[in-house]
Parts: C-alpha cells; sequence; structure tokens
C-alpha cells in the first residue's frame, strides 16, 4: 500500500498532469477537452462545489447538525462577499450516519459525476480511515476537518488530503499537560470511555504518555461501556467505591451528559477531579448538572469565549450569528468547519497569486503545503504531511452569572506544535521517548475572567 | 471481590434488570398473543421518552409542583401507547395478519425507520434531559456508596407493580381471559363469541404502553438521543429470546440475569461488560434454543 503510493507520488512530481490508474477521470477530461472544456485552460468556473460528509441522524449529529448550520451560515456569508475570487461557492452534503457503504457511494458520485472541487470529510476517524485513500485515488481533494484518528497522515503519504484541525495526540496530551500542572499530586487514576476507537485510542494516547510523566500512578479502573450506553450506574458505583483521585473521560455527546449527570447525582464529583476531554461541546446543554472545578477542553482552541478572540468584532459577530441561527453557542465542531473554509480560501487565494489564474486542483493541493489560515482560534499551519498545527485550551469550569450555564476559567492555551510528534515520527513511537517533565509546556495563562 | 461489593453489583444489577424488564414484557405479551416480532417496540420505547420529556419540562416551566412529573410519566405513557399503537395496529398490522412472518418482521421494521426519522423531525439531535423525578427522590446511602432512590427502590418497585399487575389482569380480569383464549386458539375462541380482533388490538395497545413506559421512567436516568429506540430494542429482544419470546415472568427473570451478570462484569471484567447480555443469550439458546422457559409447539404467553 504505502510503496504504491511512494510510486504515486513519484509520478506525481514528474508527470504535471498525472491521472490516475482509473479511467472516469481521464475519460472526463478527454470528453471535456474534445468539447472545448476548460480542464487544463482553467478559466473561472461558474461555481466553486464543495462536498460536505456530516452526521445529520445518529448520535454524533450532536456535532454534525451544528456544523452543517455553519456550513449553510459560513458559505451564504462567503458568497455575499462576493465568494472566493468572485466564484461562489456551492455545498453538497452527504449523511454520515447513511452508513459507510452509502457514504462511500455518494462520496465517489460527487467526485465523479458531480465533479466537486473539494470535499469536506469528514467527522468520524472510521470514515476518514476508507475515505483517505479514496480520495487519494478519486485524486479529489479532501480536508479532514473534524475526525481524530492520529494515524490516517502519520502513516501514509497523501497528495490530495489535508486535515485543517489537530488531531487526537495533541487534543489529549493538552489536558494531560494541565492536569500534571494543576494537580501534581494525584495518585490513581480511572478511565471511563467509549467502547469504540476514539475512546481506545484517546486512552492508548493518554495513557502512554502518563506511564512516561508519572510512573507512579496507579490506573484503578479501565471501563469502558457501549457506545450509546443509557445507563452508567454499575460504573459510577464500582468509582465511588475505588475512589480515584481522577477520573478522566474522552466520551462525548448524549454518553457524556448522561455519565456526567448521574456521578454528579451521586456525589462522585466531590471525591474526584475529573477530566473531560471534549466537554467543551456539552457545557450549554449540561447546565447546573456540571459542577465547578472539572478540567474541560475543547479539540483545539475552541471556545465562544475564546481569551484571545472573544472582542475582536468579527469573532462576536460569528458568535451572535450562529446563535441567532441555531438558538446555541458554537462548539468545536462549529469551529472545525470554520477551520475547513477558512483553509479553503486562504489556499485559493495563495495558488491564484501564484499561477496567476484561476488554480486547478493540484495547484490548489501545492498551495495547502505550508499554508497559514485562520478560523475562530490562533492561527494555524498546514505541515508538509497535510496535518495541521492547532492550538489547544484548556481550562476548569467555574461559575459566570451571565450564563445558565458552566464556562471555563482559569484557561491555558498551549501551543500545538510542543503538543505533535516531528513529521515522519508517530504518535506513539513519540511518546515512547518521553522523559518526566516533557509535558511541562508553558501554555499563556489567562486568570479566571 | 468482597461481600460489599457484590451487594452494590446486586443493586445495580436490579436497577438495570427493573428498565429492561419494563421494556421487554411489552415485546414479548405482543409476540406471545399476537405472533409478532415488533421492531417498532423501540421507536414505542424512544417516542414514550421524549412525550415525557417534554410534558415533564412544560410542567416544570410552567412552575407545577414538580412532584407532578411522575404522574406525567404514566400519561406519556399511556397517551403514547394509545395513540401510536393503537394506529400501528388498526393501519398496518390488521392487515398482515395471515402473511409470511418475515414480511410481518419487514413491516415493523419498516415502522420503526420511519418513526426513528419522525423523532429526529420533531425533537432534533440534541439530547434531551427531564431530572425532576431522579432529583426530588434523592439518594440512599448504601455501605458508603450513594445511590439514587429512583434507581434502586422507584425502578423495581414499578416493575414488580407491572409484573404483579399484568399478572392479575390476565388471570384474574374478562379482558385478561380473552386474551388467553385467543392465544391459545384464535378460531375455537371466536367461535364461542370473543372478538379477536378487538382482543388484538388492545393486546398491542397494552404492548405498547409498556415500551412506552419503559422510555418513559428511563426519561429521568438518562440523556435522550437518536437511536436509543435501536439499541433498546436489541437489548430487550435478547431479553426475550433468553426468557423465550412469549413468557412474561421469565422475561422478568432473564432481565435480572442480564442486569446482574452485566454489573457483575463492571466490576470483575469490565472489557465484557458490552458484551454480556448477548453472552448470556447465546449460552442459554445453546442449551435450550426455545429460551428458558420457551415451549417448542405451543404458544402460551
Amino acid at each position: 500500500m504505502f510503496r504504491e503510493r511512494e510510486e504515486n507520488k513519484m509520478h506525481f512530481t514528474t508527470t504535471p498532469f498525472r491521472r490516475g490508474p482509473g479511467s472516469v477521470a481521464a475519460a472526463l477530461l478527454l470528453s471535456s477537452a474534445l468539447t472545448g472544456g476548460a480542464a487544463l485552460a482553467q478559466d473561472k468556473p461558474a461555481e466553486l462545489n464543495i462536498g460536505i460528509t456530516t452526521y445529520s441522524s445518529g448520535p454524533a449529529s450532536v456535532f454534525g447538525v451544528p456544523a452543517r448550520h455553519a456550513a449553510e451560515m459560513l458559505a451564504e456569508q462567503l458568497n455575499a462577499r462576493g465568494g472566493i475570487d468572485g466564484v461562489p461557492v456551492k455545498l453538497t452534503f452527504i449523511d454520515e450516519g447513511a452508513g459507510l457503504e452509502t457514504l462511500l457511494a455518494e462520496y465517489r458520485r460527487l467526485a465523479e459525476d458531480v465533479g466537486v472541487d473539494v470535499m469536506f470529510a469528514s467527522i468520524s476517524s472510521g470514515i476518514c480511515n476508507k475515505i483517505a485513500p479514496l480520495a487519494e485515488d478519486l485524486e479529489v481533494l479532501n480536508f479532514m476537518w473534524d475526525c481524530g484518528t492520529q494515524k490516517i497522515l502519520e502513516d501514509d503519504d497523501y497528495d490530495y488530503v489535508f486535515r485543517t484541525q489537530a488531531n487526537a495526540t495533541p487534543e489529549v496530551l493538552a489536558p494531560l499537560a494541565y492536569l500534571l500542572k494543576t494537580h501534581p499530586d494525584f495518585k490513581t487514576i480511572a478511565v471511563v470511555n467509549q467502547d469504540y476507537a476514539w475512546g481506545r485510542d484517546s486512552w492508548q494516547i493518554f495513557s502512554e504518555a502518563l506511564k512516561k510523566e508519572r510512573p507512579d500512578v496507579e490506573v484503578v479502573a479501565e471501563l469502558f461501556p457501549a457506545f450509546g450506553a443509557p445507563d452508567f450506574s454499575a460504573e459510577v458505583s464500582r468509582l465511588q467505591a475505588l475512589k480515584p483521585d481522577v477520573i478522566l473521560s474522552t466520551s462525548w455527546g448524549g454518553d457524556l451528559d448522561t455519565f456526567v449527570r448521574q456521578a454528579q447525582q451521586r456525589g462522585l464529583f466531590e471525591q474526584s477531579t475529573f477530566v473531560l476531554a471534549l466537554a467543551e461541546s456539552s457545557l450549554e446543554r449540561l447546565g447546573d448538572a456540571l459542577p465547578d472545578g472539572v478540567i474541560v477542553a475543547a479539540r483545539g482552541d475552541h471556545y465562544f469565549l475564546h481569551p484571545e478572540r472573544r472582542d475582536e468584532p468579527e469573532f462576536k459577530q460569528f458568535t451572535d450569528d450562529f446563535k441567532a441561527r441555531t438558538g446555541s453557542y458554537p462548539i468545536y465542531s462549529v469551529y472545525h468547519m470554520a477551520q475547513a473554509f477558512a483553509a479553503l480560501e486562504a489556499a485559493y487565494d495563495k495558488a491564484i497569486e501564484t499561477t496567476g489564474g484561476w488554480p486547478d486542483k493540484d495547484q490548489v493541493a501545492e498551495a495547502m503545503v505550508g499554508l497559514e489560515f485562520q478560523g475562530f482560534g490562533r492561527p494555524l499551519t498546514v505541515r508538509e504531511d497535510g496535518q495541521s498545527v492547532e492550538a489547544q485550551l484548556v481550562g476548569t469550569t467555574g461559575t459566570d452569572p451571565a450564563y445558565p450555564f458552566r464556562v471555563i476559567k482559569d484557561i491555558e492555551i498551549y501551543d500545538g506544535g510542543s503538543l505533535m510528534p516531528p513529521v515522519g515520527t508517530t504518535s506513539l513511537d513519540w511518546i515512547s521517548e518521553f522523559e518526566p517533565g516533557t509535558l511541562d509546556l508553558e501554555g499563556k495563562a489567562y486568570d479566571p475572567s | 471481590m468482597t461481600l460489599n461489593l457484590v451487594v452494590l453489583a446486586l443493586l445495580d444489577g436490579v436497577a438495570y434488570a427493573a428498565l429492561l424488564f419494563l421494556v421487554a414484557v411489552g415485546l414479548t405479551l405482543i409476540f406471545g398473543v399476537l405472533g409478532i416480532l415488533n421492531i417498532a417496540h423501540g421507536s414505542l420505547y424512544a417516542i414514550g421518552a421524549y412525550v415525557t420529556a417534554t410534558l415533564g419540562q412544560w410542567l416544570v416551566a410552567a412552575g407545577y409542583n414538580p412532584w407532578l412529573t411522575f404522574p406525567a410519566l404514566v400519561v406519556a405513557a399511556v397517551v403514547v401507547g394509545v395513540v401510536l399503537g393503537g394506529a400501528i395496529e388498526r393501519l398496518l398490522l390488521q392487515r398482515i395478519y395471515s402473511k409470511e412472518p418475515i414480511l410481518q418482521l419487514l413491516v415493523t421494521f419498516a415502522v420503526f425507520m420511519i418513526l426513528e426519522n419522525l423523532q429526529r423531525m420533531i425533537w432534533g439531535v440534541q439530547p434531551y434531559y427531564m431530572s425532576e423525578p431522579l432529583t426530588l427522590l434523592g439518594n440512599v446511602s448504601v455501605l458508603g456508596i450513594n445511590y439514587t432512590a429512583y434507581q434502586v427502590l422507584f425502578l423495581p418497585l414499578a416493575a414488580v407493580a407491572v409484573l404483579i399487575g399484568l399478572r392479575w389482569f390476565l388471570r384474574h380480569t374478562s379482558m385478561g381471559a380473552q386474551i388467553l383464549a385467543v392465544t391459545e386458539d384464535r378460531e375455537a375462541a371466536t367461535a364461542i363469541g370473543i372478538n379477536a380482533t378487538r382482543v388484538y388490538l388492545m393486546t398491542f395497545i397494552l404492548g405498547a404502553c409498556f415500551a412506552a413506559l419503559g422510555g418513559a421512567l428511563a426519561t429521568p436516568t438518562t440523556s435522550l438521543v437518536t437511536g436509543m429506540g435501536a439499541n433498546m430494542i436489541v437489548l430487550s429482544f435478547a431479553v426475550a429470546a433468553t426468557a423465550g419470546l412469549g413468557q412474561i415472568e421469565g422475561a422478568a427473570i432473564s432481565a435480572l440475569m442480564i442486569g446482574i451478570a452485566r454489573s457483575f462484569a463492571v466490576y470483575l471484567s469490565p472489557e465484557l461488560e458490552v458484551i454480556m447480555p448477548y453472552l448470556i443469550m447465546v449460552l442459554v439458546l445453546l442449551v435450550r434454543p426455545s429460551g428458558l422457559f420457551g415451549r417448542e409447539t405451543v404458544r402460551k404467553i
């Protein structure tokens, strides 16, 4: 697999108009060339087609639906500004909840029949695993806009696949760094994660790094209740009996909400320090059920009260627009979507400047490498392996009378670069070299507001 | 594992089993009488939960006494069971009783898919919650561990009440006797003047009410999310199949087995928790292919 891609890549560098073994793209090219089309000359198209996979159904629609609203809003605003260099964008959505087969068929259809210019795919790591090689085969520019697994760009080389946000490694190490700094004396930890790829992989990263940082810490329970489990009573009872100093969970959505409410009702928060790596996305829903003093993170520096951005008119406008449209404050998946749009705009601008005309997809892909772009957090840069470097925001829940739910206080924002392996090294290899103190990071700390 | 932990695991297991039984009993009742495996049971569970949450949230927001959320649980379950259950039986199932079982299964599966989407259209995809009944009853402390009274007292009592009430209804009321007669032999029962069509309708509505009641009683303990119905139908099928389809008391016992085994797994071998219900189902069905209490040929409730 790897060797084959290497060959592809060499082929790419020597032949400017590479077309894959799949002949459909070649046939399309030929037919459009015969009809005087613009595949080579690159006139400005009438519109820029963006295909977006997101969850409209199933448990992950807690992320997918807000992100879809954001995409529609951002496209409207972008088109009102005149689009990208005068070209308006057009969105087509695919439901990730429809199942992998349907999704891949739809993806193929959008890439080959509709001829989308770029795909934003996807939320699920499992789906990204399948889509990345497909995008490469179809030679369609693909932004992995939300999926977490660090493995895709670490294990394989891609020319058309980029990630416009961080990945699991910094997203899990940042809360660990914060925990080590704010609670240096903890001796025992338990984990309650969902029983699927993210729950398992995130715990692997966290626990491997913890073993290096604090070999003395004892893991007293590793609990992986079923994905979508409606009840965590037995887990809560066991945790009450074990009394671990720290309880970690990277769960999200209804699972996290239920776990937090059951734990809170039964007094577990008074007994252990909680680290909830994705709780930024549940703050508003949980309201009073989430106590003060819980460590929460946001899969990036995503927060509608981002301490460095909250006073900027553009940032406030986005929050207000989103709130007016959906009734809720933006969560991280919304910001991830905004980053995909920001990266697209920046990449086209850069490619247009380089080529002096409307770029083809290979020129846009080339522009992606080394690109700097900014959504509603700190600026991000795209590394040569297609992975973006993104800052990470972690904090502790507190109360603010202005909001009927917990806000994040004692925020620290870490540079993304220090939480990631260098290009060409896998996360787990990199973590295996950790020494105690590797995660003593100088984050930028903010006073409780 | 100390004796203390055995007590804790039993409490969690019984609380979980109570909810499982409430949902599975409707599924098994409908199968026992109508011979239909009703996949839409999962939707009735989910919609029962959503209607309960909506009603409860409205009661609280409108400033009524929060204790009214307890009767609201029952009211929501009955409304959903009668309206939706009645409509499904009258409009669809009545036409297909003589058809192949596989077709009946597909029809109820189609209803399930339609209702799943309907539920998403009405309530959206963000998790819902209505915890008043749970917080009102407060906590009880057992061996230094806090439990919610709602889960370790109220739910098991509700399950026992349903079990005893259903037994009494079937053995000591005219409607119950008619249901038993139709189950035994529909033609003979019709010949002695029992309106079998009406018996089928009433049974289905009763089963649907139990599904919705399961959802209603689950509402204070969990987040309502899309897909909750699918999870529950699989689980309650495992309960019903372990007991033997159509076995009401058997469903209570297999719900207890599965609930307790699951909570012991959390203490002893957390990796097994997820597969515990199915492990038990497979082990039981390997030894007794008709389930613990199932009989080979005669169908009885």
